[in-house]
């Protein structure tokens, strides 16, 4: 098998997500280990001119896969156009960025391919020729170290904001090759009816590079007005502990935790969260953490990289206006 | 209609972890051990779709693993599944969930039942990662809808309707069935299992199936060798800012903007 690497970039409504770009950066130190080429793949409906966006990230070369059956995400049909990429590519690596589209087509390919897997991994490495990964499990209480066999297939997805988006070159060029795909009626079994939005017109805390978070403590919905514009100040998404959802207050979609999200924000700020294990679970890896928090002893602390033990009613309004200062003065 | 439900033994979330001398796995005494909360869901999803409708003629529930005592199953039974399929075998303890499911799948196949429905966890609490759910369909050869948080079962019950929560969104689809959904959180609240279900879920039918069992053993050999378990990176220790509130604020941002750099 060669050394070729993959990387699936991921497409939204024409938009490429961000944490596809990261992953250049994992693709090229391997590729720097083993000499293995870099190819991306691209799939959706008239994304043809998003390869602009993709060759300054300096891939040897670019699949595209543009059929009308792509419009959106379908584990099958996407299944079928990577299959192609990757005989086309001679990969032996596929990397995705975790995403909710790459953790529902990634297993499905790699059941297809027979590959091996490993999800959402913080850390990638070479050793005597084997791919090694690090994982969070267990609700984050441990980290795995595993390797890959060799002798098949690849499959990687990596945690978003785990590495930098490599800087992009100018005057830089890739080959740029259409896939042929074809689909079976079965592929095309389940159908997209519509996709609606929850998000408010706010940022989704995966994709948000500050999320403002808020607990039970918050008491309900309409106090929440106060977190959100904090997070208008800041372009930040908000993000709340599943007692805060359970209660009400803020809609499934805004959780984060072993039941919900799982973020790497720049930073975090927990406004009355009390630091759950499960809550960690899905922020510890958050960059500068800041807890808020009238308990001195509330586990949250012990993640956290800025500690304010006060009323959260009294703080959060201040650090709105600070926060505004500061944008004021920039 | 039939369903299938999987649900699978984890460590409970709350529970510390210790990691073994020679860091390969967990120290299991005194682990305590529960089913996957997001296959709760889906046992949930199934038992109410049996009270709902009237075609719902059985639901199974099947689990894989190396240990015998199986704390999933029985929750699940006594939530209201009817009967048990348990691959139990040494060579299921690991952590490639492509080899769990193949071999779930090549168990399902041997069941004289074809399943309408098959409803599983969007991933289980200990490997955190969502594989076996979509991996399980593709060998079954059979289209999935992940992450679902809210499922209709059309009238005559030959195809679904399901909401999947994706990044500040849900995406309506809808497939014929037989398929596989996988269950997230928000789609239902289980049941707590009562004392005298969990003492009848004992006289459920449990077929105990090990790996020798299988027409086809599988053409895996794990694809993911554990070198190492470790506690995750430590975080700096929090620097707590004090003073009045003001100040706090002032002087937090100062922070973060000139210490951390993040804003
Ligand atoms: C299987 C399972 C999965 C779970 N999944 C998740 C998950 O995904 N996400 C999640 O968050 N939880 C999850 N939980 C729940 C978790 O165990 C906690 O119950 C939950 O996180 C608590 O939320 P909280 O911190 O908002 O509330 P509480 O525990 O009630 O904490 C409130 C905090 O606010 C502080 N406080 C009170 N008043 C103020 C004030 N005026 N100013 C500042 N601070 C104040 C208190 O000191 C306390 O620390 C899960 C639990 C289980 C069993």
């Amino acid at each position: 098998m060669s050394a070729n690497i993959l990387i699936f970039i991921e497409q939204r409504s024409g938009r490429i997500v961000p944490a596809s770009r990261q992953i250049f950066a994992v693709a090229q130190e391997l590729s720097l280990k083993t000499g293995g080429k870099i190819h991306a793949v691209i799939a959706g409906e008239g994304i043809g001119n998003l390869t602009d966006e993709i060759t300054p990230l300096q891939p040897d070369s670019i699949h595209v896969a543009d059929h009308p059956e792509l419009r959106f995400y379908r584990a099958q049909p996407y299944a079928q156009a990577l299959c192609a990429a990757i005989k086309t590519s001679e990969a032996q690596t596929i990397l995705f960025a975790t995403t909710s589209l790459s953790r529902d087509l990634a297993p499905r390919l790699a059941a297809r391919l027979k590959a091996a897997i490993a999800t959402d991994c913080l850390e990638v490495s070479t050793e005597n020729g084997e791919l090694r990964i690090r994982r969070p499990m267990y609700c984050a209480k441990c980290v795995g170290t595993f390797s890959l066999a060799t002798d098949r297939v690849q499959i990687l997805t990596i945690r978003p904001n785990a590495y930098p988006t490599p800087v992009p070159q100018a005057g830089t060029s890739a080959t740029i090759q259409s896939l042929d795909v074809a689909f079976s009626d079965h592929d095309l079994a389940l159908k997209v009816v519509d996709v609606v939005s929850t998000s408010e017109g706010v940022r989704d805390v995966t994709e948000a590079d500050i999320i403002v978070s808020g607990g039970r403590s918050l008491q309900s919905k309409e106090n929440f007005s106060m977190l959100y514009e904090m997070a208008e100040t800041l372009g930040a998404a908000v993000g709340a502990s599943r007692a805060a959802v359970d209660a009400g207050f803020q809609p499934p979609s805004r959780q984060v935790g072993l039941t919900g999200k799982i973020v790497s924000p720049r930073l975090y700020l927990a406004f009355g969260i009390d630091g759950a294990i499960q809550h960690l679970a899905g922020m510890r890896g958050s960059k500068v953490i800041v807890a808020i928090n009238t308990k001195a002893e509330a586990p949250i602390f012990s993640v956290a990289t800025y500690g304010c033990v006060a009323d959260l009613f009294t703080l959060a309004p201040l650090l709105t206006e600070e926060f505004r200062n500061l944008n004021g003065s920039n | 209609m039939k369903i299938l439900t999987l649900a699978m033994q984890v460590p409970d979330s709350r529970a510390a972890l210790k990691i073994s001398p020679g860091g390969k796995s967990l120290e299991t005494r005194d682990l305590k051990l529960i089913c996957n909360p997001f296959d709760e869901f889906a046992v949930e999803q199934a038992v109410q779709l049996k009270e709902q409708r009237s075609d719902v003629e059985e639901i199974v529930v099947a689990t894989i693993g190396a240990e015998k005592p199986n704390q999933a199953i029985r929750t699940a039974l006594a939530m209201g599944a009817d009967r048990g399929i348990q691959l139990c075998d040494d060579i299921f303890s690991g952590q490639d969930e492509i080899l769990l499911a193949e071999a779930l799948a090549a168990a399902i196949r041997l069941q004289e039942t074809t399943f309408d429905l098959i409803l599983c966890g969007k991933q289980a609490i200990d490997t955190d990662s969502g594989e076996f759910g979509p991996a399980l369909a593709e060998f079954l050869d059979l289209p999935h809808v992940g992450a679902v948080v809210k499922l209709d079962i059309s009238e005559d019950g030959t195809s679904l309707r399901a909401h999947r929560r994706i990044e500040g969104a849900e995406e309506i689809v809808e497939c014929p069935l037989p398929a596989l959904i996988t269950c997230e959180k928000g789609l239902i609240e289980p049941r707590y299992p009562s004392l005298p279900n969990l003492m009848k879920a004992k006289k459920k039918p449990l077929q105990i199936l090990a790996a020798s069992d299988l027409p086809e053993p599988g053409c895996l050999t794990p694809g993911l060798q554990l070198l190492e378990l470790t506690p995750p990176a430590p975080r700096p220790p929090c620097t707590f800012i004090e003073g009045p509130p003001e100040k706090m604020a002032r002087e937090l941002v100062k922070r973060l903007r000139d210490e951390a750099k993040v804003i």
